[in-house]
């Protein structure tokens, strides 16, 4: 079942397939977001809105929005 | 080279430790341009790396790839793909984080493409051990075919080793990480060709990034997008591909060089941590509660050492005028100068705890998670998680705090965090606050611990704040956009501050606020000193004359007397015809002639509004200089026979400074930072405006 970062819950880990946004994905991939790489949700900011995630020992914060375009498989 | 000195570009991803390394190599000998800010502008220093080859080292921002995002990270893109430029480095110097390679390698791997002769520095070894992992630093260096040192940029390990090896000759890798597409190769060699660009990589940048790459001409930008038009290379169709293949090439470099992949302990730590100070009610509470701190530091600890200082110069000031023979030019010394600097250095020790706060909170990790905190509720206000940090710098200077602003990359957001930001109680008004607060409010202490005038400052902060904020929230509605906005940033682990870090911030940003500021204050309390010295020559000549006869029925004795020729003076001179001449104007603020006067000479600077009430009332007193708190407490008004300086006035005055733009640097960097006058002039009316309404409204609510 596909579904994106902001549908995780905290802690939950998945594996990223792939981006609905070029413009975003072309950023998220210079952070090291790739396609095929661990992605574990860690917490939400107050308000839910940012998020943190850990890609490969990085923790990154992200809005929802951003977070949505990145769908995942688990 | 020229003369044995070469040129090292330090740069690496943001906080991999390149400002502590840059500190190690250069010492106190550097460099910084006019107007410096944290990650802002690029910092130059001189290194010896042996005896005969001295190194100008140049700290780039941080930057994760070639691929700018913001007006920062734009200049280091410009640096590596021009080799005609004149900061063109010789050699550079990747800080890699040796905890996480992975996203340092990015921008290492297209360094090797343009062939620049890099050494890699892995910082942070001492964590990555901590986390179980050990890397293969040969195995790295021989993969990469570049020299690898293992630093320690906290502590300053390995900084002699990494010396060594950028005096001796270095060449670029010969690895190559990108393969360009075969149906792009021709229009590439066009580009190479054309500009005789070294390599394959610099001449597909220029194709890429026609538009972020300054020094092109309008002709040759023209001539690359003709070019591309006609090979039907569309920008950014190949970018995902590249770091897609760059990341392949980095994953099977450290499957080889990483020995033992990390365990998460130490990260652990962090996000225990974070559960705190990010917490819904806890992460608010903390934060509110670090400002508050802020304040109370600066109002408190600051007090002993800005007494000795106003101690010292003013018995200084007055043992030289004592000493020195008479005459106008030993009165400007002794009348002018002398406190005119006093003025300036009395401000030091605030200015240098705020700053050691802030870059303790950036050096933490703690300012990310405040970023973090405020991105919702400030994108409610038009602005920006990352405008947190230049309206909290705009406590300290709003000039660094508007350069600062260059990493918000949405445009609107940026332009309304610059418009704002000078609504933020800069250390500037700290000066006129201090006065005027220790005027108007008593020394008490609430509950033994909370000083009330410590809180009245915090008030005033907050009234910046929310002006700020809410004149944010009005520009959501006007300015419109249909560019994206962006916040995707990593949130640093958290580790203690690197001390000489944050000790090189409070020279840096000091040394800026008494050259910047202090030249135009300086300057201001000179030019006011003659102004108040001096009138029209018959006026001031008559002025014992006048004097005697109008006193004569009172009795008064000789000191009195002298007294009352001053202020004749005064108020004939120059400087009073000045201040009377806007007294109709400031009248139904509560303020008279001789505020008047401070108004007129800050409104290049705010902070000269101390400098002038001193000199105004110091000056012709034939007393002990008394401080200037004192002098104003006992200040009458000659129309209510009360002190001129009642709570209304005070109010008034700091309402009006609170609001109103009073500094022309900061008019000059808005103007640089929006490429016009529009935004500037903007700024202006609308604050001087909000300054004036307000504090009439205060004046005739509170008398």
């Amino acid at each position: 079942m596909a579904k994106n970062v902001a549908e995780m819950l905290p802690g939950e880990t998945a594996i990223i397939a792939g981006f609905a946004d070029e413009q975003i994905g072309l950023k998220l991939l210079e952070l090291g977001l790739l396609p095929g790489t661990a992605i574990r949700f860690n917490f939400t900011a107050p308000f839910g809105d940012p998020v943190c995630v850990s890609v490969s020992d990085v923790d990154l914060s992200l809005r929802i929005d951003e977070a949505s375009t990145i769908s995942v498989i688990n | 080279m020229e003369n044995g000195r070469i040129r090292i570009a330090l740069t690496g991803k943001p906080n991999a430790g390149k400002s502590s390394l840059f500190n190690h190599l250069t010492g106190l000998n550097q460099k910084i341009g006019n107007f410096p800010g944290v990650t802002v502008d690029k910092r130059m220093g001189y290194c010896q790396l042996d005896s005969n080859t001295q190194a100008e080292i140049i700290d780039l921002p941080g930057i994760y790839s070639l691929y700018p995002r913001t007006l920062d990270e734009k200049i280091v893109t410009e640096i590596f793909s021009d080799q005609k430029s004149e900061l063109y480095p010789d050699k550079v110097v990747l800080i890699a984080d040796a905890t996480n390679l992975k996203n340092c390698m990015l921008l290492l791997t297209q360094l090797i493409d343009l062939r620049i002769p890099t050494v890699v520095a892995l910082n942070m070894m001492d964590l990555a051990a901590k986390s179980g992992l050990s890397i293969d630093v040969k195995r790295l260096s021989s993969l990469l075919d570049l020299p690898v040192v293992m630093i320690n940029a906290r502590k300053g390990h390995g900084i002699y080793e990494l010396k060594r090896l950028l005096a001796e000759p270095l060449s670029a890798s010969r690895k190559s990480v990108f393969q360009i597409d075969d149906e792009i190769k021709p229009v590439i060699a066009i580009i190479r060709n054309h500009f005789t660009l070294a390599t394959d990589y610099e001449a597909y940048h220029f194709l890429q990034q026609t538009d972020n790459l300054v020094f092109l001409t309008q002709e040759q930008r023209a001539f690359i997008k003709a070019v591309a038009k006609e090979h039907q290379f569309f920008p950014h169709k190949y970018q995902g591909a590249e770091t897609v293949m760059r990341y392949g090439f980095i994953q099977e470099l450290l499957n080889k060089a990483i020995v033992k992949p990390s365990h998460r302990d130490w990260k652990r730590v962090s996000h225990g941590i974070d559960r705190v100070l990010t917490h819904k009610v806890g992460g608010y509470l903390i934060f509110f509660g670090v400002l508050f701190l802020i304040f109370q530091a600066i109002f408190a600890w600051a007090q002993i050492p800005m007494d000795f200082i106003d101690s010292s110069f003013a018995r200084l000031s007055n043992n030289l005028s004592r000493q020195l023979p008479e005459g106008p030019f030993f009165e400007l010394i002794s009348q002018g100068i002398v406190p005119g600097i006093g003025g300036i250095v009395i401000f030091i020790p605030q200015i240098a705890i705020l700053f050691a706060c802030i870059a303790i909170l950036e050096e933490s990790g703690y300012m990310a998670r405040v970023v973090f905190l405020m991105d919702k509720a400030m994108r409610k206000f038009g602005l920006n998680g990352k405008s947190v940090v230049p309206l909290m710098s705009g406590w300290a200077c709003a000039i660094p705090a508007i350069m600062a602003t260059r990493t918000i990359d949405n445009w609107k957001e940026r332009l309304i965090t610059i418009f704002v930001t000078p609504f933020m109680s800069c250390s500037a008004r700290l000066p006129v606050f201090t006065i005027l607060v220790a005027l108007i409010i008593p020394d008490v202490k609430l509950f033994g611990f909370f000083n009330y005038q410590g809180m009245v400052l915090m008030g005033l902060y907050l009234l910046g704040f929310l002006a700020a904020i809410l004149s944010a929230w009005a520009m959501k509605f006007i300015i419109r956009t249909k560019e994206r906005s962006f916040l995707m940033m990593e949130l640093p682990t958290y580790r203690m501050p690197r001390w000489p870090n944050v000790g090189y911030t409070i020279v840096e940003k000091t040394k800026t606020f008494v050259f910047e500021a202090g030249r135009v204050i300086l300057a201001i309390s000179i030019i006011l000193w003659v102004l108040a010295s001096y009138g029209p020559v018959d006026e001031m000549n008559d002025a014992k004359r006048v004097v005697r006869s109008e006193s004569s029925s009172l009795q008064l004795s000789e000191a009195e007397i002298e007294n009352r020729v001053a202020a004749y003076k005064l108020e004939h001179s120059y400087a009073g015809k000045l201040g009377k001449g806007i007294e109709p104007l400031i009248r139904p603020l509560g303020f008279d002639w001789k505020i008047g006067i401070a108004l007129v000479t800050s409104f290049a600077a705010r902070e000269v509004f101390v400098g002038t009430i001193a000199t105004i009332y110091s000056i012709g007193s034939t007393e002990d200089q008394p401080t200037i708190k004192q002098r104003l407490r006992s200040e009458i008004n000659p129309e209510t026979g009360g002190p001129r300086y009642t709570p209304a006035v005070g109010m008034s005055l700091l309402i009006f400074y609170t609001f109103a733009m009073q500094c022309m640097s900061t008019l000059a960097i808005v103007k640089r930072e929006t490429k016009g006058w529009k935004w500037p002039l903007l700024q202006l009316a609308y604050m001087t405006g909000l300054a004036y309404l307000s504090a009439f409204i205060v004046f005739h609510v509170m008398s």
